[in-house]
């Protein structure tokens, strides 16, 4: 009985300390939602200096997103992050592994750390804008390549789908990949140290450890990672806006869900952004269950 | 446990406290700049003169000629004129719609602004000046309310200048100091190259036209020379001539013009001829500055005065005097910022004063002509100034440029106006870049311009083809 | 003997990797400095690996700009990070702590929710954010910028996760029976634990926070407001008069270096920190 009561008492420190966060994010978030969602509804726009509306349209701006290229872009977006998503999983295992090997004496570890996670420091714009110089026809990637004789004549990187795809998934992964490594390497060093020295004991090899103990023990924060990557994969904007000075050329083959969100934005059509941003959370929402199902499988329980 | 909640939270309430104390100090700021401005408004005229732009060239300007400009501070934020009053520049890049986004939140708050925080003056540029002065919206001021009489006030300006600055109903609601006449530039080495000569009046011949154009630029193909750099530097010499509107007033059609794909047409055909450079994707980029440098093989741009100045001298490597203008295969204009007085300015008198002299004093504009080597919006100085060898420029090898500006000048005629030429020429270039490279087909490239018009002016019903 | 062939071959293998990856990462920097030190005409003549020596004339071009006050920026920009890794760190620690170690009857709802929510791209609000934020009088000031990020779904999520891995419920029972009250026990117990985590994801935010672009861009009008990447893009819009590569690299330069000096001071505090292990049993 008197455990009860205590465990009563208890649960109204619950509430207090989720409280900053629900209040904030009521306040910050859920308020503007619902006024994004209530002019998803409108037709309300800017011509000139001139603001039409807000004239209620019902679904009208839903249905005429649909009739547009949305579906494309959402498969660009898709196309995108999937260039850069593989490698950086890949490699960031791969060297999340290596560094919390104990037997792998890698030298230099502090250093390569430092290192790999430096890119993820320079804001993705700037980043765009860099690559856009390096990259151009005229510019130094490919004189390098033409004085080494690999090419002939200048590539014009942006000026295929192929190329300018690769070269925004390769920022992304040079962008991450670091991340997500930092972020594995917590995850594997929180696994207790017995269990590797049990598996030592019963003489298992490094890659049977990795796929027997590592990855299933990890299994949370690679969700983690896999949902915050998808995340950041559908808002995907600077890197592509300013590389194809926020067109998506080739033919908007580039062109991802922010961008297209983005020009409604600028052209302040409220309406037709507030129905995209519904688009765009249903699809979020639909993507993150999909993955949290299949990363907790079997066990389904949060706890 | 008590203690340690009330030190949490007088450490939050401190870090807020800071916080607030930021923002709130700076408002500060602003109530006792508006206090004072309240006790200034017995006298008629505010304190304070802001002024939107996009960059320093309008400052720049008015710091050399206008005669009551005291100082201005060494951020170029504000100038301090004689009396006291300060103007206050308020400066956003274009890129991106930047400027023209910050300027349209102001001016939707104009009414209930602060008389010190009211616009003044605000810029505009050719491109999208039909926007700001469009009779309905009513955000610039008609000159004529300022006490400036177009007529007689502004009668040695070009005529173009002054439609190019007025509403549908023939109303001028801005003014400007500047005339973009635009000419071929040339460089000299490859001239004597190509045709043994760099004589502008032999060059002149060559490229009187668009058919001797391209006979000549067929010529410089045999020597391994690119006639102009990409398919963006001839735009403006067909877009200018367009002779109907993109969207007519009232309407919201887009009627592409035939002169435009004309443009296509032929773009797409120098573009294979090789008569283009392939890797210069229009301009303001990297590539297409590279182009203007001493290792490109490209023969001559299409700019107005500022664009020698401020893009091809910076980027040209090489000795100077290296390049030479001469006549384009047609008139064209390029550019120009319009000064306008805003709709609720506390400041009038100024603002007409400043636009008097800044674009109707002949002497305020020689001396910028002198100066920034723009092309001025005076007609008889500008006449005077091509046959004044002090107006020779050592960049163009001791030519006199205004001998060849003056001329175009008085043949621009203006294409009529839309609010929309800003997007639908941004967006047709873009949309048949693809096009030209070959990545898309005549059809969808089409397809594409409808569709980034579609985002862009949720308004616009119809996209008319010729 | 045969696992240790094994090790050698994935040694030669990991360092391979390794340099290649750290060579990718560096040589971009490496030319964002070298591009730094070189004039606009230097830079339009093509790549050079070789610094010029333009540095000192480049730092006095972005200094003395006021159209963009860069160093303004940067205060203003570590400021915002600075609050914002904080407030977020630690709020989000106290709500995964509330959600982990407490029953309550809404805690399934709430931790649905917050998982639901988790998806949101902040681009879907940010239309009505910036209605409400000019509503209630916060547009153009900081605030904005650092109080929202009390609600960070993620960190809240990764907090969770490494409590669950990490924290025993019998510490925090332990604790209560000598008598320490509920927010002593977050603060001098769970607080130290997670330690690693607070360090990962303090950077995490603090670097998203400074590289953030869309939010400020927003709501910042004012130049003495303006955070870092701001300005930069408003430098990169300047158009035909402000045509100075050089002073554009500049500038990204300058703006990165204060954020690689704080990656430098807390990088070995992260590692170490995950080296000691927050996990004591």
């Amino acid at each position: 009985m008197k455990k009860k009561s205590k465990k009563v008492s208890y649960a109204k420190w619950g509430y207090i300390f989720i409280l900053p966060f629900f209040l904030c994010y009521f306040i910050f978030s859920l308020i503007p939602l619902a006024d994004t969602i209530r002019y998803s509804f409108f037709e309300y726009y800017r011509s000139g200096i001139k603001e039409v509306g807000p004239n209620f349209v019902g679904m009208e701006n839903y249905v005429s997103l649909l009739h547009s290229d949305m579906l494309k872009y959402m498969g660009n977006t898709m196309i995108l992050w999937i260039i850069g998503f593989i490698p950086q999983i890949v490699i960031a295992l791969l060297l999340a592994n290596w560094f919390t090997d104990i037997r792998l004496k890698i030298r230099g570890k502090q250093f390569f750390k430092v290192v790999i996670y430096l890119p993820n420091l320079i804001m993705a714009s700037a980043f765009a804008m860099l690559f856009f110089a390096l990259f151009s026809t005229n510019g130094p990637i490919n004189s390098i390549l033409t004085s080494l004789g690999w090419a002939k004549e200048p590539i014009d990187f942006m000026g295929s789908v192929a190329g300018t795809r690769t070269l925004i998934g390769f920022m992304n992964f040079l962008m991450w990949f670091g991340n997500t490594t930092i972020m594995l390497m917590a995850a594997i060093m929180g696994i207790s140290p017995d269990i590797f020295e049990a598996c030592e004991l019963d003489g298992c090899s490094g890659v049977k450890r990795f796929f027997y103990i590592t990855l299933p023990l990890i299994r949370p924060i690679l969700a983690y990672t896999l949902i915050t990557s998808i995340i950041g994969g559908i808002q995907m904007f600077d890197v592509p806006q300013i590389l194809t000075n926020g067109q998506g050329n080739p033919d908007r083959t580039s062109m991802t869900l922010i961008m297209f969100l983005n020009s409604h934005l600028k052209s302040k059509n409220y309406g037709m952004a507030g129905a995209l941003s519904v688009y765009l959370f249903i699809v979020s929402a639909i993507l993150c269950f999909l993955v949290y199902r299949m990363t907790n499988g079997s066990k389904g329980e949060d706890r | 446990m008590k203690k340690r909640v009330v030190s949490v939270l007088l450490a939050t309430v401190t870090i807020m406290g800071l916080l607030a104390g930021c923002g709130s100090s700076n408002s500060g700021d602003g109530e006792t700049k508006k206090a004072e401005s309240t006790v200034d408004e017995s006298t008629e005229e505010g304190k304070v003169i802001n002024i939107y732009s996009w960059n320093d060239e309008f400052r720049n300007r008015l710091e050399a000629i206008y005669p009551e400009v005291e100082s201005t501070s060494s951020d170029g934020t504000v100038t301090t004129l004689k009396d006291g009053t300060e103007i206050h520049w308020i400066i956003n890049p274009n890129q991106d719609g930047v400027y023209q986004q910050k300027l349209d939140e102001a001016l939707l708050n104009q009414a209930n602004a602060a008389a010190d925080d009211k616009i003044d003056i605000f810029l505009s540029e050719t491109d999208y000046v039909y926007k700001y002065t469009d009779a309905d919206a009513d955000v610039a001021m008609p000159l004529e309310d300022l006490g400036i009489s177009p007529d007689t006030d502004l009668a040695d300006q070009y005529e173009f200048t002054k439609q190019t600055a007025s509403d549908q109903n023939g109303v001028q609601r801005g003014s400007t100091w500047q005339c973009c006449p635009g000419l071929l530039v040339y460089r000299r080495d490859i001239a004597k190259d190509v045709f043994g000569t760099d004589d502008p009046t032999q060059i002149g011949e060559k490229v009187k036209d668009w058919d001797t154009l391209k006979a000549t630029a067929e010529e410089l193909k045999a020597k391994g020379y690119y006639t102009f750099a990409s398919y963006a530097d001839t735009f403006r010499l067909y877009g200018n001539s367009i002779d109907e509107p993109w969207v007519t007033s009232g309407e919201t059609v887009i009627k592409v013009n035939q002169n435009i794909m004309d443009w296509v047409e032929d773009s797409k055909e120098w573009l294979d001829a090789g008569y283009f450079n392939k890797t210069v994707k229009g301009q303001w980029n990297d590539d297409w500055n590279k182009a203007m440098g001493s290792e490109s093989k490209v023969f001559a741009f299409l700019l107005p005065a500022w664009g020698i100045d401020f893009t091809l001298s910076p980027n040209w490597d090489g000795e100077t005097g290296a390049w030479a203008v001469t006549n384009p295969p047609q008139e064209y204009n390029w550019g120009g910022s319009y000064i306008h007085a805003c709709t609720g300015t506390d400041n009038p008198k100024y603002v007409k004063d400043i636009i008097l002299a800044l674009t109707a004093d002949k002497d305020n504009l020689i001396k910028i002509s002198k100066d920034y080597l723009d092309f001025t919006n005076t007609m008889s100085g500008m006449r005077e100034a091509a046959k004044d060898p002090e107006f020779s420029s050592e960049f163009l090898g001791g030519q006199n440029p205004y001998e060849y500006f003056a001329p175009v000048a008085e043949n621009i005629k203006i294409a009529p106006l839309s609010a929309y030429d800003q997007g639908c020429v941004e967006l047709i270039q873009n949309s048949f870049s693809d096009y030209f490279q070959g990545n898309v087909d005549y059809d969808k490239a089409k397809a594409n311009f409808e569709t980034a018009i579609g985002e862009r002016y949720p308004d616009i019903t119809e996209i008319q083809w010729p | 003997m045969k696992s240790k062939k094994g090790n050698h071959l994935q040694m030669i293998l990991a360092y391979v990797v390794l340099v290649i990856l750290a060579f990718l990462c560096l040589f971009f920097f490496y030319i964002l400095i070298i591009n730094a030190t070189r004039s606009h005409a230097d830079l339009q003549k093509g790549f050079s690996a070789i610094p010029g020596a333009y540095l000192l004339k480049n730092l006095k071009s972005v200094a003395n700009d006021g159209s963009f006050p860069m160093f303004r920026g940067i205060l203003n920009s570590l400021l915002v990070s600075t609050c914002t890794a904080g407030l977020c760190t630690y709020f989000s620690s106290l709500t995964a702590y509330g959600l982990y170690a407490y029953d309550f009857k809404l805690k399934k709802i709430a931790f649905t929710f917050i998982m639901a929510i988790l998806v949101m791209p902040t681009q879907v609000t940010a239309m009505g954010f910036l209605r409400l934020v000019t509503n209630m009088g916060l547009y153009d000031s900081l605030l904005p910028l650092i109080i929202p990020s009390i609600a960070s779904p993620a960190v809240f999520y990764f907090m969770y996760s490494y409590l669950q891995s990490s924290l025993p419920l019998s510490l925090v029972e332990a604790a209560r029976i000598d008598g320490s009250g509920e927010f002593m026990t977050f603060n001098k117990i769970v607080l130290p634990i997670m330690k690693p985590a607070i360090a990962v994801q303090a950077i995490f935010t603090f670097v998203g926070a400074w590289n953030n672009y869309f939010v400020p861009a927003l709501i910042i009008q004012s130049k003495d407001k303006m955070t870092v990447p701001v300005l930069i893009a408003m430098l990169r819009g300047a158009d035909y008069m402000n045509f100075d590569m050089g002073k554009i690299y500049t500038m990204i330069m300058v703006a990165i270096v204060p954020i690689i000096i704080v990656y430098l001071i807390l990088s070995k505090y992260i590692i170490a920190g995950i080296t000691l292990g927050g996990v004591k049993e």
